[in-house]
């Protein structure tokens, strides 16, 4: 399993691309996608909400268990993924790409955000 | 018990190296799925699965008495199974609460191997124990003595057909004959827990890899693949088979269950919670209590065990087992219900997920009957 060095990523799992005009991108990664098992349902913000970093901002929904998303950084959702709401298992087959979940304007970020070779360490313990 | 170590199967290594997803189960180690659960799941309704299923209890009661007692013990007539036959039964509690439910093997006149639920075994080894004073019987702890191997699916016939003499044909759904497999010898069952046609192979743990290999290479050409607990619930679920401690648990009755069919009071002698269960049977036909039906989502959010069941804003039951159903494409549960929100198609039932009140349709159980 590889994390993309390019991304940022959280404890909680969840990794957030380099802002572009102030906007990142979010989803789960794939450390975190394989613990779930098959994601069957997504609930995510909606585009125009605001979230708290370290927050619950949605769930995802496996076969054997729910799990509360959290928003990696503060900001407004511009936008959310369609595609993975409609095809859930995305989270699986693609989490770093077609399996993003949303996009936010990012206002404020922890100082505690991990780099790809300090995420893979923290998930290799 | 004392320990809390993991208890591992004699299959741990095999299912490590496959990479599955290991989890505790009962106190066993044991896999969860080795890829996707899904995946594993429709290998079984359309091709064959392969599960380690050795964390089940065995206990063997041989003497004279065997029949007897276990009539006695047990709420059916395990005195009417003949030789090489096998029973689904439950053994009850004076007040008719179930211990647990079990599949019982007669192997010879004076030999019966019954099969519990492993977070059981203990508890039914132990009252077995306790009821087998007054009886010529000898009640054997076999939980270490056997590794279970299922081999489940349509092409399952198959598979063992190519690893075995023993007369598959002759096997008859619920039955159960000792025989060669692989070289290895095996109690091959014509039983299983996920709705299709399937075989259970009971073993020595010293043989079990070999086992699993054979299989592993005569499953190779028809899509065989290993499973895990994930989807055995989920198959269990669609084929609406209770599992303990969801849909079975000492508070109720085999007839609180939809189950008292199993309790035959037409059987000689006495036996354990008779009293009881013949009042819990005159209460079922009297003024049902709760019933157990299945639930269809209309959405997409899953029901889980708990969850309450909602009528007009008021509670009327809650989901036992809940997940999303791969056959059906949509989540489904089973719910104990109040007898007025029953019937099949009863309008505006809906299950509380986390707040919101999401509509659910009532359906007769199983979710899913395999074609024959």
């Amino acid at each position: 399993m590889s994390n993309p060095q390019q991304l940022r990523y959280s404890k909680e799992h969840e990794w957030l691309s380099v802002a572009e005009d102030g906007v990142s991108t979010v989803g789960i990664t794939e450390h975190a996608a394989n613990a779930l098992g098959d994601v069957v349902f997504v609930q995510l913000p909606e585009a125009g909400a605001t979230v708290a970093a370290g927050e619950s901002c949605g769930e995802l929904e496996s076969t054997k268990s729910v799990s509360e998303l959290y928003a990696p950084v503060s900001g407004e959702i511009t936008e959310v993924n369609q595609d993975v709401v409609d095809d859930p298992a995305l989270v699986n087959s693609a989490p770093f790409e077609g399996g993003w979940l949303f996009k936010v304007r990012v206002t404020g970020e922890p100082d505690d955000l991990l780099s790809a070779d300090e995420y893979t360490a923290y998930t290799a313990g | 018990m004392s320990s809390t170590a993991p208890r591992h199967t004699a299959l741990d290594a095999l299912h490590r190296s496959l990479g599955a997803t290991m989890t505790d189960f009962a106190g066993w180690d044991m896999p969860l799925r080795y890829g996707s659960e899904r995946d594993e799941h429709l290998a079984v309704r359309t091709r064959a699965g392969l599960f380690d299923l050795s964390h089940m209890g065995e206990i063997t009661v041989t003497g004279p008495e065997a029949a007897e007692f276990l009539n006695f013990a047990l709420v059916g007539d395990l005195a009417a199974v003949g030789v090489g036959r096998a029973r689904y039964t439950m053994i009850c509690a004076e007040d008719g609460g179930i211990l647990d439910d079990l599949i019982v093997y007669r192997l010879a006149e004076a030999e019966y191997m019954i099969v519990s639920n492993a977070s059981n075994a203990q508890n039914v080894l132990n009252e077995l124990g306790n009821l087998a004073e007054e009886f010529d019987v000898e009640v054997r702890d076999d939980r270490d003595a056997y590794a279970l191997i299922a081999v489940q699916g349509p092409e399952s016939p198959g598979i063992l057909t190519a690893l075995t003499d023993a007369d598959l044909e002759g096997l008859k759904y619920y039955a159960g004959l000792p025989g060669t497999v692989a070289g290895v010898p095996a109690l091959i069952a014509r039983t299983g827990y996920t709705g299709e046609d399937g075989f259970e192979l009971f073993v020595k743990p010293e043989h079990a890899v070999e086992l699993w290999q054979a299989l592993t290479k005569a499953g190779e050409g028809v899509g065989l693949v290993p499973c895990g607990l994930s989807c055995r619930d989920t198959l269990r679920l669609e084929a609406g088979m209770p599992l303990y401690g969801h849909e079975l648990s000492l508070s109720l009755t085999p007839f609180d269950a939809g189950l008292g069919r199993v309790v035959k009071f037409e059987k000689e002698g006495d036996f354990v919670g008779r009293a009881a269960l013949a009042e819990a049977a005159a209460l079922a036909e009297r003024q049902p209590p709760r019933v157990l039906v299945g639930l269809v989502a209309e959405g997409r959010r899953v029901p889980r065990a708990g969850y309450a069941v909602v009528s007009g804003g008021e509670v009327i039951g809650e989901v036992t087992s809940g997940a999303p159903s791969p056959t059906l494409g949509k989540p489904i549960a089973m719910a104990y219900v109040d007898a007025a929100h029953a019937a099949p198609g009863t309008p505006g039932v809906g299950v509380d997920i986390r707040g919101s009140h999401e509509p659910y349709e009532v359906v007769a159980l199983p979710f899913y009957k395999r074609q024959k």
